[in-house]
């Protein structure tokens, strides 16, 4: 690639177009400004998503038959949450409910967005967790149990600890993506990066601003990966049996 | 003696599968009583139900003459007074050696970390662990984690201890160290039920032997009794194939 396309017949072009030094430099500090929001948005979903995605996860695996008609519900919740695209969700609930009417703040389509990225997500992060506390075998739930704790007692100290270490890395993958998906709340209006991107190529008619965003998106998600593995090696080291050759 | 565990009829299937069929057996307080029997035969099944980590399907289990398996009864505290050891050891992998035996002790019984610390560091004391407190179960051997096992289940100071064939997923010279912890419990007031294969050390420990097949108890009596003059056929059988594949030393 890195042979080819310089050889392409239109390249000169494109590389006008996408690759201008003096575009980059001049709408590089709007986007990151744009960016902040971005990290905003980000930085308020995720608690919230992990939260509620163990409570759905809980709800789940739980095998109180008195419990029944919850686990229906949270079926069924992410069932719907994930079987509509994400796009479709912050257009519905980021236009739909500010429409019916609430006052200020609450009728702004920049959190109902965030809500709708945060429901959906939840869902997805939902699963990933359960199957993390399925993956963890029954041995440890008698082991648990046989010592008196209650169930609610080994899902916390026993069943939760060793599933959440499990599944970082899906988890991880998941929060990359949603750090991207944070830019579809634009769509809805607020002027986070993507948007601030599109307004600079309107405003330079050069594609530039676009090579920006994806910088700054990489800046974040690169280390972010890293950072994962790192903390995975280093828990594998503290409590795992030492390698094999 | 007292009886410390009265089985009256217990029955359990899985699905089609009777595993144990009507098993009635007094056991006294302090005693050492072991069940022997073919793969299968249920004793796992047995310790378990009594454990009430299954639930029985018919007839009831008594501790110190209550009943424990009576619908409604919170299996939570009988647990604490009923310990249980397994095969394959079941530490807790993402907790400390301590962690692991002081779980219990702050979160069943309220005692502060402190308390809980020091039942911790004088059983592993005893049991020759004490270097071992702030490892992970991963990085000791097979017969320091089953140690570890004991110690977190005796910290709850239960009447009645369940040991479950707890040195067969052991290599053979890790046995030894895990059999003297059972000898040392022997005689300290402690009921104890054992699951094995170890037929030298059942005979040595055990006041009484059960021998069970397909889910009943085929035979019951003294070791002595069980081992040099079994009357039942089927107890006969097992024996002489156990001795032939070279498990009854002694
Ligand atoms: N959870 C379960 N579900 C279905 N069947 C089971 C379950 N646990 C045990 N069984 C069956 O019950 C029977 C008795 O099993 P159990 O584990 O009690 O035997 P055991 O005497 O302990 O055997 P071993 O000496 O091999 O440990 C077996 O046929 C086994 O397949
Ligand atoms: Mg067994």
């Amino acid at each position: 690639m890195v042979f080819l396309v310089p050889r392409m017949p239109r390249w000169d072009r494109v590389k006008k177009s996408f690759f201008d030094w003096d575009r980059l430099t001049d709408s590089f500090p709007h986007l990151l400004r744009a960016f902040v929001l971005d990290i905003k948005i980000f930085a308020w979903t995720t608690p919230a998503i992990l939260i509620v995605a163990i409570l759905i996860a809980i709800a789940r695996s739980t095998r109180n038959p008195a419990l029944f008609p919850v686990r229906i519900f949270v079926i069924a919740y992410t069932d719907i949450m994930r079987g509509v695209p994400v796009i479709l969700w912050i257009y519905l609930v980021g236009f739909g409910v500010p429409g019916i009417g609430m006052d200020r703040p609450w009728n702004s389509p920049l959190i109902w967005g965030s809500v709708a990225l945060g429901m959906t997500y939840s869902a997805y992060v939902a699963e990933v967790f359960r199957a993390g506390i399925e993956s963890v075998h029954e041995s440890q739930r008698a082991a648990a149990r046989s010592l008196g704790l209650s169930s609610s007692q080994t899902m916390r100290h026993v069943i939760l600890p060793q599933a959440i270490r499990r599944v970082v890395p899906p988890l991880m993958n998941d929060m990359v993506s949603l750090q991207k998906d944070v830019a579809l709340v634009s769509l809805i209006g607020p002027i986070e990066i993507l948007r601030q991107a599109g307004i600079d190529k309107a405003k330079f008619a050069n594609f530039t601003p676009f090579i920006g965003a994806a910088l700054i998106f990489l800046a974040i998600t690169i280390p972010l990966t890293r950072f994962t593995d790192y903390l995975l090696t280093r828990e594998r080291d503290r409590t795992g049996a030492s390698k094999v050759r | 003696m007292s009886n410390k565990l009265i089985l009256n009829g217990v029955s359990k299937s899985f699905g089609t599968n009777q595993v144990l069929k009507d098993v009635s057996l007094s056991i006294s307080a302090g005693e050492v009583i072991s069940f022997i029997g073919a793969s299968g035969s249920g004793k796992t099944t047995l310790l378990r139900c009594i454990n009430l980590l299954e639930q029985i399907d018919n007839g009831s289990i008594h501790l110190d003459d209550v009943e424990i398996t009576k619908l409604g009864v919170d299996a939570n505290p009988i647990r604490r007074r009923i310990g249980i050891v397994f095969q394959s050891f079941n530490l807790f992998p993402h907790m400390s050696v301590r962690k692991n035996i002081t779980l219990a002790l702050t979160e069943v019984l309220g005692k502060t970390a402190d308390e809980a610390s020091s039942i911790a560091s004088t059983l592993l004391t005893r049991f020759g662990l004490s270097d071992k407190i702030d490892s992970y179960p991963d990085r000791l051997s097979g017969g320091q984690q089953q140690r570890v096992a004991i110690a977190r289940a005796l910290a709850l100071n239960p009447e009645v201890l369940l040991l479950d064939e707890i040195t067969s997923a052991l290599d053979p010279e890790l046995v030894g160290e895990v059999l003297d912890v059972v000898r040392e419990l022997k005689g300290s007031g402690i009921t104890l039920l054992l699951a094995t294969h170890e037929m030298g050390f059942a005979k040595e420990i055990s006041d009484r032997v059960c021998f069970l097949a397909d889910g009943t108890v085929a035979e019951l009596g003294s070791a002595e009794q069980i081992f040099t003059a079994p009357t039942d056929a089927r107890t006969q059988q097992f024996l002489q194939r156990v001795i032939s594949a070279g498990r009854l030393r002694g």
